[in-house]
């Protein structure tokens, strides 16, 4: 494919801006000649109608959920409402600077406030903080929070979180970024926390546990209660990775389950758009212990009128320049308007459903290690396809039926692990042709497997030399090839 | 609920299938008790066209976006043209995941690398990643990775940093026991390093910095010995200016908003970063490489993975998963519309107007310059007694400028800062400098 630095030249006609023939002549008379730039910058001129096909193509590329089934499993990939777009493209919020005076900027303060009282709702717990603009970003904010509770309570030694073998990768790295060393606890024959493990680590250098509910196999931690009740026994604290919230939407709140950090990705959860990776939103909720913590700025309200809050002598500082994706903020409230409670409960019956509807219909032709109700997801396992194919012959294969492949490879504790979701906003008859594409491919693996291997064949591209780029990573255009 | 396609016959066939007799069956695995505990939250569901009108009339209640604007700060209010609106809108990019099955999604990666190239293009450095949550935490990173690479916990950083960046960098820092020393400035608006501490493992300075002043970088890098030389740049200013790899630059980071994002209430923004190849495993944040597929076809994957959180975990450079993909894809957009020449000519609109704004300005009795230095699009002016009651004029008027207090955080005493874009037209400034004018 072609890339930006490769298509033909138009002339520059400017056209862009208006023409003002003195402006070169006031940056020669206003800047150092010493500090102007020597070189050319090598970005082609390019016409409207050029650009206009270029990227067209590229989307061409792409596979999003306009497009068809993404089960991707730890992502919701479910349906981004197109209101949501408009809403966050008026111009009463995309033209409005940060520094804007809050007395002119009310109704976006309304908006980041009324967005926190319906998420201190769905979580149950008393505070909210939109600032973290992705799930990283929230976790982090989450482990500061832990770390500047235990300084401030004198207990600077508590320097451990433990984590389930089945965690995020992002858990681990976000404890690190905070300074935190990492203890794995391994998980019982069922997927869930091996309460015996847990008491084994728990000690007074523990500054809090990391747990996924349901946790990554799509299952829920039955005796959660006691997890929790085991770790704040011990002095420590419960960070929920809400990663998988779309599980319980209507039917349980994380603040009666013994969080004291809770983190949503709206981008999961809420029905705003991924982006190709990007921007999200990763809002935290906290228990009444931390809420001195909370990142600055806050947003107050008295009677009808918001403001910013800057002065909060226990917070951790900031975790991002302004007040977090506020755009993406604005998707969110627009969805949840929409849902009401109502919605809420139908998203999370629906997607469970779909989920255990896949799982019993899969279950045969794939081998399923934890057996059972799952909630939003449920992980299978690729290990006893035919001999020679692997979980990554099977996720190529499905891009060949027009499918986006599931999460593979994770969770770590799963081999050949294919970990599936299907969201409330796919209905039964696309879950079918998941089905039997899914069937047909394991019936394939045994009979024709070169089909997988030889996979995908219906893409923009065969598959990819992954090791090469990892090997001799070429990350920007050639430009000194070119003759 | 129009977004579930579930009809009630659908749900009773899945169920039969599944094995149970209803809906709250699924649920039997959470305990009672915390079921018992469940609340909602008191929302009654609302049509499409009452949230959009709902939705609507708050967006109507932010009189400032309304507003003539010269605020500035790191966020511009600069022109996007239409076709980046009209691109990002393809739901192929913005419905897509994070490229993870690379050969259905050709679409993004091609773009990431190209985002990459141009980045490398601005700051004139070797690599650069896929992009960043915004400047500030894409500075923080910086100097997580300089303390990497360099493994002295404390760090120079220049006081005429964005104040909001700062703070982000506080932050970071004490949660990763760094140290913080802070460089002064001189009369020019220039960071002073003549007594620079020992044993850091950074110098960070930011150009143009918060008073608009095009920081000299020549000659720094050589002053700093082992510390690598952190820039964190507004990169419209680089379509004009030298860029910060010329000067020896180790790291250069820059809030990509001003070219062709919203201003969006300050989020999403997007971060850039870019460094030398030789740091490359230490670089946070995803890349996108060249490769090819089974036929030997020219395609692109994630690059250099294995330092990444979902590989490496607590051993990542960084946590960093999510970033702010389709934010680069607009500006990849917006530079590829403009060009080189357009890009140099939107700068030179900037530097041009703001210079007309300020000569008007201080060509006004008891109104000069903070700083003797050169400015790119925004300065700051000091107005002795009256800058209080020059900032009232204005909002009253309908014009927005930094307020005095926010440049108090900086020391500054009786100042404002203007911000002028290619949009500001002779009109406003004309009448700006009438309102001003008028003030006693």
């Amino acid at each position: 494919m072609r890339t930006l630095f490769d298509c033909r030249c138009s002339e520059y006609g400017g056209g862009l801006y208006p023409r003002d023939d003195n402006a070169m002549q006031a940056v020669d008379a206003c800047v150092d000649a010493n500090l102007l730039r020597k070189r050319p910058l090598r970005i082609p001129h390019l016409s409207e109608p050029q650009i206009a096909r270029h990227y067209t193509e590229l989307s061409k590329r792409n596979y999003g959920v306009d497009d068809g089934f993404y089960p991707l499993g730890s992502c919701t990939m479910k349906y981004n409402p197109k209101l949501n777009e408009d809403t966050a493209r008026l111009p009463g919020f995309a033209g409005l600077h940060p520094h804007a005076p809050a007395t002119m900027s009310q109704g976006a303060l309304q908006v980041l406030c009324d967005l926190s009282e319906y998420l201190k709702g769905i979580t149950g717990m008393p505070g909210v903080s939109l600032q973290p603009v992705a799930g990283a970003h929230g976790e982090l904010t989450g482990m500061f929070l832990l770390k500047k509770h235990f300084e401030r309570a004198g207990q600077p030694l508590r320097k451990r979180i433990l984590l389930p073998d089945s965690a995020h990768g992002t858990n681990p790295a976000s404890a690190a970024v905070a300074g935190f060393s990492v203890t794995q606890i391994p998980s019982n024959n069922a997927g869930m926390v091996d309460l015996d493990g847990l008491r084994a680590e728990l000690d007074e250098t523990v500054a809090g546990i990391m747990l996924t509910v349901p946790n990554t196999l799509g299952i829920f931690e039955e005796r959660i209660l006691e997890v929790t009740q085991l770790v704040h026994d011990a002095g420590a604290l419960c960070y929920f990775d809400g990663a998988n919230l779309n599980a319980f939407l209507g039917k349980a709140r994380p603040g009666d389950m013994g969080a004291d950090i809770f983190h949503f990705n709206l981008h999961k959860t809420l029905s705003t758009p991924h982006g190709g990776g990007g921007p999200g939103a990763g809002p935290i909720a906290v228990s009444e212990i931390l809420m001195p913590y909370l990142p600055i700025p806050r947003v107050v309200q008295e009677g009808d009128r918001y403001d910013l809050v800057w002065e909060a002598a226990d917070s951790i500082g900031s975790m991002h320049a302004f007040y977090g994706n506020f755009l993406v903020a604005v998707k969110a409230l627009t969805y949840l308007l929409q849902l009401g409670d109502e919605g809420l409960r139908e998203v999370g019956e629906n997607a469970v459903l779909n989920a255990n509807y896949l799982q019993a219909a899969l279950k045969d032709a794939y081998t399923l290690p934890y057996n059972g109700l799952c909630k939003h997801e449920f992980v299978l396992s690729g290990k006893d396809l035919a001999e020679g194919v692997s979980t990554l012959d099977v996720a190529k294969r499905l891009i060949d039926y027009g499918i986006h492949p599931p999460t593979i490879y994770f969770p770590l504790i799963v081999r050949e692990a294919i970990m599936i979701e299907p969201t409330e906003t796919e209905g039964k008859e696309t879950l079918d042709r998941f089905i039997d594409a899914m069937q047909s491919i394991a019936r394939e693996a045994a009979t024709s497997p070169e089909l997988l291997h030889e996979a995908p064949r219906n893409a923009p591209v065969r598959r990819l030399d992954q090791t090469r780029a990892a090997k001799e990573p070429i990350l920007t255009h050639p430009f000194s090839e070119e003759t | 609920m129009r977004y579930i396609p579930n009809t009630m016959q659908d749900q009773q066939e899945m169920l039969a299938s599944i094995g149970v007799s209803d809906l709250e069956a699924l649920f039997r695995d959470i305990p009672q008790e915390i079921r018992a505990r469940f609340r909602p939250i008191g929302l009654e569901p609302q049509s499409e066209m009452e949230v959009a009108e709902t939705v609507r009339s708050m967006a109507d209640r932010n009189e400032a976006a309304a507003r003539v604007s010269f605020l500035g700060g790191g966020i511009y209010d600069h022109y996007v043209p239409s076709i980046v609106t009209h691109l990002l809108s393809r739901s192929e990019f913005y419905t897509a995941y994070t490229p993870y099955q690379p050969e259905i999604s050709q679409g993004t990666l091609t773009a990431m690398f190209e985002f990459q190239t141009l980045v490398c293009e601005l700051t004139g450095m070797e690599i650069a990643n896929a992009s960043m949550y915004d400047g500030s935490t894409a500075l923080a990173e910086a100097v997580l990775m300089a303390v990497r690479l360099r493994k002295q916990s404390r760090i120079a950083v220049a006081a005429s940093l964005f104040t909001q960046v700062t703070r982000v960098l506080e932050t970071y820092c004490w949660a990763a026991d760094i140290e913080i020393v802070e460089l002064p400035y001189d009369e020019r608006g220039y960071t002073i390093l003549e007594d620079l501490p020992a044993d850091i493992s950074a110098v960070a300075l930011q150009t143009p910095n918060a008073f608009g002043i095009v920081e000299p970088l020549s000659g720094i890098k050589e002053r700093i010995g082992d510390a690598l030389l952190i820039v964190s740049a507004n990169p419209l200013s680089l379509a004009l200016l030298e860029p910060p790899a010329s000067f020896g630059a180790d790291i250069v980071v820059a809030e990509g908003q001003p070219l062709g994002l919203s201003m969006g209430f300050g989020g999403p923004l997007l971060g850039l970063f870019a460094t030398r190849k030789a740091y490359m495993r230490q670089m946070p944040g995803r890349m996108a490489g060249r490769t090819i597929d089974a036929e030997a076809n020219v395609g692109y994957t994630m690059a250099a993975q294995t330092r990444e959180q979902h590989i490496r975990r607590e051993r990542a450079t960084s946590n960093i998963c999510t970033n702010a993909a389709l934010c680069a894809l607009a500006a990849t957009i917006y530079m590829a519309s403009a060009g080189a020449q357009g890009l140099r000519h939107v700068a030179a609109l900037n530097l041009a107007r703001a210079h007309h704004l300020a000569d008007r300005l201080t060509a006004l009795d008891g109104f000069d310059l903070a700083f003797g230095g050169g400015f790119f699009n925004e300065f700051v002016l000091r107005i002795p007694g009256r800058a209080e009651a020059v900032h009232s004029a204005l909002e009253g008027a309908g014009f927005l400028v930094e307020t005095p207090s926010a440049l108090r955080a900086y020391g500054l005493e009786d100042c404002l800062r203007f911000a002028v874009t290619e949009k500001r037209t002779q009109e406003e400034m004309d009448r700006v400098e009438e309102i001003v004018g008028g003030v006693r």
